[in-house]
């Protein structure tokens, strides 16, 4: 079952259209929530009035700052540097707003259409202030000392702050020593690299559902995706009450990518108004807000300074990168800037290695994670720098890579720093080997020459590939429950969450495995905070590694436990009995056997308690990891120009991936197939434009342009199970994020082949425009 | 704002006798009148195609009109796809066997798309069908699958092993 390509048990309620998406939940007497948001990007509040709307028949309630003003600033989910405190962000704007977008005001109506109606009557009288669009120019002041101190919360005075919220360097080796001594014939080769801001989008906008269940004194919210657990403790706090009264539960979720889940200002709103209002409230983000209010990402840019053998090896790599934050910091604190710091050397030996990283507030839509995040924006800055290399020293791209490889007898190899709190250690891996794998599966060296005669033809077609490490599977923690009725029927009930990516399908699989029974009869329960205890999220990659390892545990306890049962009940030792088809069964007599069903009904707590056992056909697994586990991949494309339109075209894109083992490879190719689309954007077409006042420029879908069945060729997928992980006892890696990695790295250089211009694409997305220009 | 006027619309063969404002659109009236939240908004801007149902047969964007103007026509959903609880439409099995969806957001909006143009062009040939998908925005799938799922369904529907 582990392996197998089987069928999602997600699929028949989706495609009957019978999910419950977050817009789905409809209560009786619900009121909707529009948000007023600043239409500028920096400006004083002068004044905010919402009586016009409140005058308005249906608008029960409209608050500003004033009438939230205890609220706390939202917190930090992960990386939380203290430096970044005081860039926190308000549920509303507190006396200046600082991106077009911020919420300043709420209205709560009997139907979305008059809380519309309503938001529209709220006067907001604002001076508009200089916007500060531009990361990469000196920081300027940001924050006075009353902002920084309330946002700060740490309940003691702080200054004023500037614009760039912290800044930190990553480092081992002596890059100094290294740059002040080189050897003889070492070149140092400097690169530039610029990712543009752009995010996830995913084609559900987020909602929330919230009703204070007055009989039960619960506050019930359901909409929640991602990281539902840690928001139940974030909202308990907010709204006063202990984490215990506060249920989240996650329904379907159409598309995650990093943005979606985390805590918002208009998650506070909402559960806040279901406590102080006690009407079911209700808020469905509209896709205009979607591309202004969600977080951003990407937005990086990278100067790259090696020192490299005649060789082409690596000897120090000298690194710096500005992150545009936009205008608060968020949930993720510093994960991106620490993500694309610790893992830009990717693949490669580099025994100096230092890099520094500057995260800078801009007034603009607040930045976080997005699908690899870090990697996609460090990958292209580290091999485009590799190409440089290559084509510096005169050198193939493929020899410059795999003389910088880490060596697969090298393995688990330690770099003596951190990624996400943990040690970096790539726990196995054989690059060089799936480099070799995909060239001969694909024919690259055929692709090559067949790009280079088209050339040669005038066509202007190109070859280029990018090699990249990933990471999954963070811990600390994630546990899973497996329990068996009175029928026989089994349900997985766990911590984990679903973004849409197959999570039921996979834990249902690993259960199937152990307890040999059919995976599509397997109930999985996730994401609802009031049916399991712990969990950490969807994000990050982590969900096969850690709660199908879980699970797995689960299982096996859960079939121990069945056994004893069994070899008890039958009168034979535990070893002599199976598990197949729903049944324990002497294994050298099947026709001796007790059901699931059976076994569960002798477990009742009459029955356990004469067999010694706790109430129950059912068992608890956990698992632990304290260091994460790193898949690894190679890109390649094959690209056409338009010369006319400097349109650049994929006619094939080539992913080569090893995930140590395949629980579901139609799954996994999934996975891969996405994330190459969600890069191909990124590397195409999708990016946040701003006019110089600050005014964003990509509202709608006709200006931020996500690819259709057009743009996307089929993607080539080769997985590997050459380097299962010696970290988990499924030997799995995640697949979640590869897909995406190294796209925009791979493009640029089949671009730069197109051209025969090495080195001419330094940024993403690349412009029809910038292509004419290399043109003419 | 005027007041909630009298309507009869016909989904999926069932009558439906609601009230709306005439700026009601026929996304709402369906999910919120109807009951029918099969039906996703993903932009209602009448791009991503996530809205899209089959009004007299021919695919609509239900964002982009209001729900007084389908008085009187016959409206298809994702709803009224299956022939029954046991059975798939050939689409909808299509994408379960071809991993056509990943969160199932977009879906509906696809199926009814597909469902819709290949009972039209039953001889429709992967090109066309292409472009065709290139109306509706998926976030997930990468567009491959929907491709493939789309052409088992036209072999399906044509009686094609």
């Amino acid at each position: 079952m582990i392996g197998a390509r089987a069928l999602r048990i997600e699929d028949p309620v989706l495609l009957r259209g019978a999910g419950r998406f977050a817009a789905d939940t409809i209560r009786p007497g619900e009121l909707h929530m529009r948000v007023v948001r600043s239409p500028i990007a920096h400006g004083r509040i002068r004044s905010v009035d919402v009586t016009p709307a409140l005058l308005l028949d249906g608008v029960v309630a409209a608050w500003t700052h004033a009438d939230i003003a205890e609220l706390p600033a939202i917190g930090f989910r992960l990386t939380p540097l203290a430096d970044l405190l005081p860039y926190r962000q308000p549920v509303l704007a507190r006396r200046i707003v600082r991106y077009v977008g911020e919420p300043v005001a709420v209205v709560f109506a009997t139907s979305a259409y008059l809380a519309e109606d309503g938001a529209e009557l709220v006067q907001l009288d604002l001076d508009p202030l200089p916007a500060h669009l531009d990361a990469d120019a000196e920081p300027v002041a940001w924050l006075d000392a009353e902002q920084a101190t309330w946002a700060a919360g740490l309940g003691h005075q702080l200054p004023a702050q500037d614009s760039q919220a912290t800044a930190f360097t990553v480092e081992y080796g002596d890059v100094a020593a290294a740059f002040a001594a080189p050897g003889p014939g070492y070149r140092v080769i400097e690169s530039d690299a610029r990712i543009g801001r752009h995010t996830g989008v995913p084609m559900e906008c987020r909602g929330l559902a919230a009703v204070y269940d007055a009989a039960e004194q619960q506050l019930i919210v359901d909409g929640a995706a991602k990281v539902p657990f840690w928001n139940r403790e974030a909202v308990a706090a907010m709204c006063g009450l202990p984490p215990r009264q506060v249920q989240v539960r996650e329904t379907h979720v159409g598309g995650g990518f990093g943005p979606r889940g985390e805590l918002y200002p208009e998650d506070v709103l909402v559960t806040l108004a279901a406590v102080r209002l006690r009407r079911p409230i209700k808020w469905i983000e509209d896709r205009q807000e979607h591309l202004v209010a969600t977080n951003h990402s990407r937005g990086q840019h990278h100067r790259l300074r090696a020192l490299v053998r005649a060789d082409g090896v690596i000897e120090a790599l000298d690194a710096a990168f500005v992150l545009d934050q936009g205008a608060y910091v968020r949930t993720h604190g510093a994960t991106v800037a620490s993500l694309t710091a610790s893992m830009l050397p990717g693949p490669y030996r580099i025994p100096n290695f230092r890099v520094r990283a500057q995260v800078r507030l801009t007034h603009k839509t607040p930045a976080g994670t997005y699908r690899s995040p870090g990697r996609y924006e460090g990958t292209f800055a580290r091999e485009r720098l590799v190409d440089r290399i290559a084509g510096e020293l005169g050198l193939d791209p493929v020899e410059v890579r795999e003389r910088n490889f880490i060596p697969a007898e090298a393995m688990p190899y330690e770099r003596p720093i951190q990624a996400m709190g943990t040690e970096l250690v790539h726990d196995s891996g054989d690059y060089a080997l799936l480099r070799a794998k995909v060239w001969e599966k694909f024919d690259l060296d055929g692709v090559r020459r067949d790009v280079a005669a088209r050339r040669a033809a005038g066509e202007l077609a190109g070859f280029g590939f990018a090699f990249f490490v990933e990471k999954s599977g963070i811990g600390p923690y994630e546990g899973a429950r497996i329990s068996v009725d009175s029928s026989g029927a089994v349900t997985v009930t766990c911590g984990a969450s679903s973004v849409g990516q197959g999570v039921d399908t996979v834990l249902a699989q690993v259960a199937a495995e152990v307890l040999g029974i059919a995976h599509d009869s397997i109930r999985v329960v996730r994401g609802r905070t009031d049916q399991f205890e712990y969990g950490r999220g969807a994000f990050a990659t982590r969900l096969a590694v850690m709660a199908g390892s879980a699970v797995s545990n689960a299982a096996q306890a859960l079939a121990d436990k069945a056994r004893r049962v069994a070899a008890h009940t039958l009168g034979v030792p535990v070893e002599d009995l199976s598990l197949a088809g729903g049944k324990v069964l002497v294994t050298a007599d099947p026709a001796r056997a007790l059901s699931f069903g059976e076994i569960a009904r002798l477990l009742d707590p009459s029955g356990a308690a004469e067999l010694k056992e706790s109430p129950g056909l059912t068992a608890d697994g956990w698992f632990h990891s304290d260091h994460m586990t790193y898949p690894y991949g190679l890109h390649a494309a094959v690209v056409r120009i338009d010369p006319g339109t400097g349109q650049t075209h994929v006619e094939r894109f080539i992913v080569g991936y090893d995930v140590g083992r395949a629980l579901n490879p139609t799954l996994v190719e999934g996975q891969i197939a996405g994330g190459v689309a969600q890069g191909l954007g990124g590397a195409l077409y999708e990016e946040f434009r701003y006019a110089e006042d600050g005014t964003p420029l990509c509202t709608t879908f006709m200006d931020y342009l996500i690819p259709t069945a057009m743009e996307i060729p089929p993607i080539e997928t080769l997985i590997t199970e050459d380097a299962p992980s010696p970290i988990n006892p499924l030997g799995v890696k995640g697949a979640g994020e590869g897909g995406t990695t190294a796209v925009a790295a791979a493009v640029a250089a089949a671009v730069d082949d197109a051209l025969g211009r090495p080195n001419a694409i330094t940024s993403v997305p690349i412009h029809p425009a910038r292509i004419r220009g290399l043109l003419t | 704002m005027s007041s909630a006027i009298p309507l009869r619309l016909y989904v999926n063969g069932d009558r439906y006798e609601i009230a709306v404002e005439p700026r009601r659109t026929l996304a709402d009236a369906l999910r919120e009148d109807c009951g029918l939240t099969g039906t996703h908004l993903g932009c209602e801007h009448g791009v991503c195609g996530a809205c899209t149902v089959l009004v007299d047969g021919q695919p609509v964007r239900s964002c982009l009109m209001f729900a007084v103007q389908a008085e009187d026509t016959s409206v298809r959903t994702v709803e009224g796809l299956a022939p029954d609880e046991e059975r798939l439409h050939p689409v909808q099995q299509a994408f379960w066997e071809n991993h056509g969806l990943q969160c199932g957001f977009c879906t509906p909006g696809f199926l009814v798309l597909i469902a819709g143009y290949l009972e039209e062009h039953p001889d429709a040939e992967e090109a066309e069908l292409r472009e065709v998908l290139s109306s509706n925005l998926c976030r997930c799938t990468g567009y491959q699958n929907i491709l493939t799922s789309t052409m088992c369904a036209a072999r399906a529907m044509r009686g094609e092993p």
